[in-house]
């Protein structure tokens, strides 16, 4: 899983609503797989980014180097777009659980594929 | 015509496969590259051959790029229903559009096409003599010509009545092929990963152009499957996202769908798919999700949301249910949290889909969807609709006597207000595919009886 992924990803467990976003992120194997860059791409995602939820996902893997908020001009910064193409597109989550931050149901991670899953008893309203 | 300013004709040769869904296509892809579906001509019913006035040849290009409903495009330069009406149009083309492909230091040549008739030698080269009069100056080289001419000849649709004489001539200067030979090259049968209702690869190509995808859109599949469909989105520059509920599948793990393949093996999964044609860059990431449930954030937006939803014949449909259903002395998943899957009906699973698209896609986002209709029953007014989601088109395929799917594509046309302002929707009166929801029965009692009758016959 992606940290773009993470990004967009929310908890829809009965009666979180919007605090099921960001979910906490836990990773017991991460790997890094290089993905070739397109800023053009890259720059399209930027205003899509909740950066609180990113920079928090990014602490907790330990990553260094992660722009603390998107720059002014940043569609033209080579620099800024290959950290943030580094960031979100190729730093991978095999192993590991994304928590819900409201009611801490865990949802697991497992060979970089998140499972969403839930009851009916966890979801209906 | 009644197009004003100066236009450019140019002859489209359709492929003779998918019909319906070859205008769809064509109007998606003159939208996306800014041109304008405008046409003197009145029906595109079967002919291969279309007249279309394109506003540039970049566009006529472009569609060229995308499309695998047209073999091949020309700049039209006459047409007539005689060889004496081509030639007469020919001469009131403007010279000067013609001369910069027929100068002195060029070389070319000239083909024939004829559809629903053979011609022998002779008759090719007579019919290229008879071109004599056009300011043909360069040099004629079969190989590598700089520029190719085309007569096309038009013998109707039916082979078994070939007319002496062409319907219809066309002459015109080979501009670009289509997109045909992705159907090869993209073939499930070379795929390394599928499954039991993989869609073939032509119309997932034709999926991918009704959603007008582009380069570096984001496309979602909420039934995603063994990702087809997304490869076809990739193969056009987008990045694509897949969810299913089925564990299994998205791991890649269980039973194989292939003959002769007992299990999956340990690199069948979506990502290794796209890397098998080079588009893994495109891979965001696939989920186990249930699409009735959808567990993205407010604001998260896609660019086109494009799926084959399960209908319960080869692919069950299913959505998660409560743990407490699970029956007795059922093992249940090693992971935890994996409950039990409900059958789903089709209705409310079209309503999820147009209610999530709604709210999902962005503004001129499309939606692009089978619905699996029974067809003595089917109306228009059967096809799920949403205040915010205008119809673009709706395309039959045949797949029995009396069952059918359709290819729907809607496009985001207004903004999503709220879920409950939409949730009378699911109503009779405004979803009457609920009256569908036997589609299952329907398909299953109808094949029950047309192998009791062919047992019958044979026995006979």
């Amino acid at each position: 899983m992606k940290l773009l992924t993470h990004n967009l990803l929310s908890s829809h467990v009965r009666g979180v609503g919007p605090r099921g976003f960001p979910l906490r992120l836990q990773a017991t194997e991460v790997r890094i797989s290089p993905v070739e860059f397109n800023p053009d791409f890259v720059a399209r995602m930027i205003p899509k980014v909740e950066w609180a939820a990113l920079l928090e996902a990014a602490d907790t893997l330990h990553l260094v180097e992660v722009p603390k908020e998107p720059i002014q001009g940043y569609e033209h910064d080579e620099r800024f777009l290959r950290k943030m193409h580094h960031v979100l597109l190729e730093v991978d989550v095999l192993e590991g659980t994304l928590q819900c931050p409201e009611s801490g149901r865990l949802f697991p991670i497992s060979r970089g594929i998140p499972n969403m899953l839930l009851s009916d008893e966890e979801t209906e309203t | 015509m009644a197009v004003p300013g100066p236009v450019n004709r140019y002859l489209l040769l359709m492929a003779q496969e998918h019909l319906e869904f070859r205008l769809p296509e064509i109007k998606s892809l003159l939208s996306l590259f800014g041109g304008q579906f405008t046409s003197s001509q009145e029906t595109y019913g079967k002919s291969p051959f279309w007249i279309l006035s394109i506003p540039s040849e970049d566009i006529a290009r472009n569609l060229m790029k995308r499309t695998v409903c047209a073999k091949s495009i020309f700049e039209l330069w006459g047409h007539g229903k005689s060889p004496e009406e081509l030639y007469s149009s020919l001469k009131n083309y403007p010279v000067e559009k013609m001369v910069p492909f027929l100068h002195s230091d060029s070389t070319y040549k000239i083909k024939i096409h004829t559809f629903n008739k053979t011609l022998t030698q002779e008759e090719k080269v007579k019919r290229i003599d008879a071109l004599e009069f056009l300011p043909f100056e360069g040099k004629v080289n079969l190989k590598k010509p700089q520029h190719i001419f085309s007569i096309l000849e038009d013998y109707g649709l039916d082979p078994n009545y070939i007319p002496e004489n062409p319907h219809n001539i066309y002459f015109g200067r080979w501009i670009a092929d289509g997109q045909r030979e992705l159907i090869e090259s993209y073939s499930v049968k070379k795929r390394h990963f599928i499954g039991n209702t993989s869609m073939d690869a032509g119309l997932s190509f034709i999926m991918a152009n009704h959603g007008k995808v582009k380069e570096n859109d984001i496309v979602f599949d909420p039934f995603v499957g063994t990702g087809g469909l997304l490869i076809a989105s990739a193969h056009f520059g987008a990045y694509v996202y897949g969810t299913d509920i089925d564990y299994n599948t998205v791991h890649g793990l269980g039973k194989a769908s292939r003959k002769n393949q007992k299990w999956r093996g340990p690199d069948e999964n979506i990502r290794a798919n796209l890397r098998q044609y080079g588009l893994e860059k495109y891979y965001l990431d696939v989920l186990v999700s249930d699409a009735s449930k959808p567990s993205w954030r407010k604001g998260t937006y896609f660019d086109a949301v494009i799926t084959d939803p399960p209908y319960g014949i080869r692919e069950s449909t299913r959505r998660t249910g409560s743990q407490k259903e699970i029956p007795k002395g059922i093992e249940k998943c090693p992971e935890t949290h994996v409950p039990v899957s409900l059958s789903y009906h089709l209705s409310d699973m079209f309503f999820d889909l147009l209610n999530f698209a709604a709210e999902t896609l962005v503004l001129g986002g499309r939606l692009v969807y089978w619905l699996p209709v029974y067809t003595p029953e089917y109306t228009e007014e059967m096809v799920p609709w949403h205040p915010c989601l205008k119809l673009i088109s709706n395309c039959e395929q045949k797949l029995s006597s009396h069952t059918s799917r359709r290819l729907v594509t809607m496009e985001k046309v207004k903004e999503f207000e709220n879920r409950d302002q939409y949730s009378h929707l699911l109503s009779d009166h405004f979803l009457p595919y609920q009256g569908h929801n036997s589609f299952r029965e329907k398909y299953f009692s109808g094949v029950t009886k047309r192998i009791a009758k062919e047992e019958k016959s044979s026995q006979e």
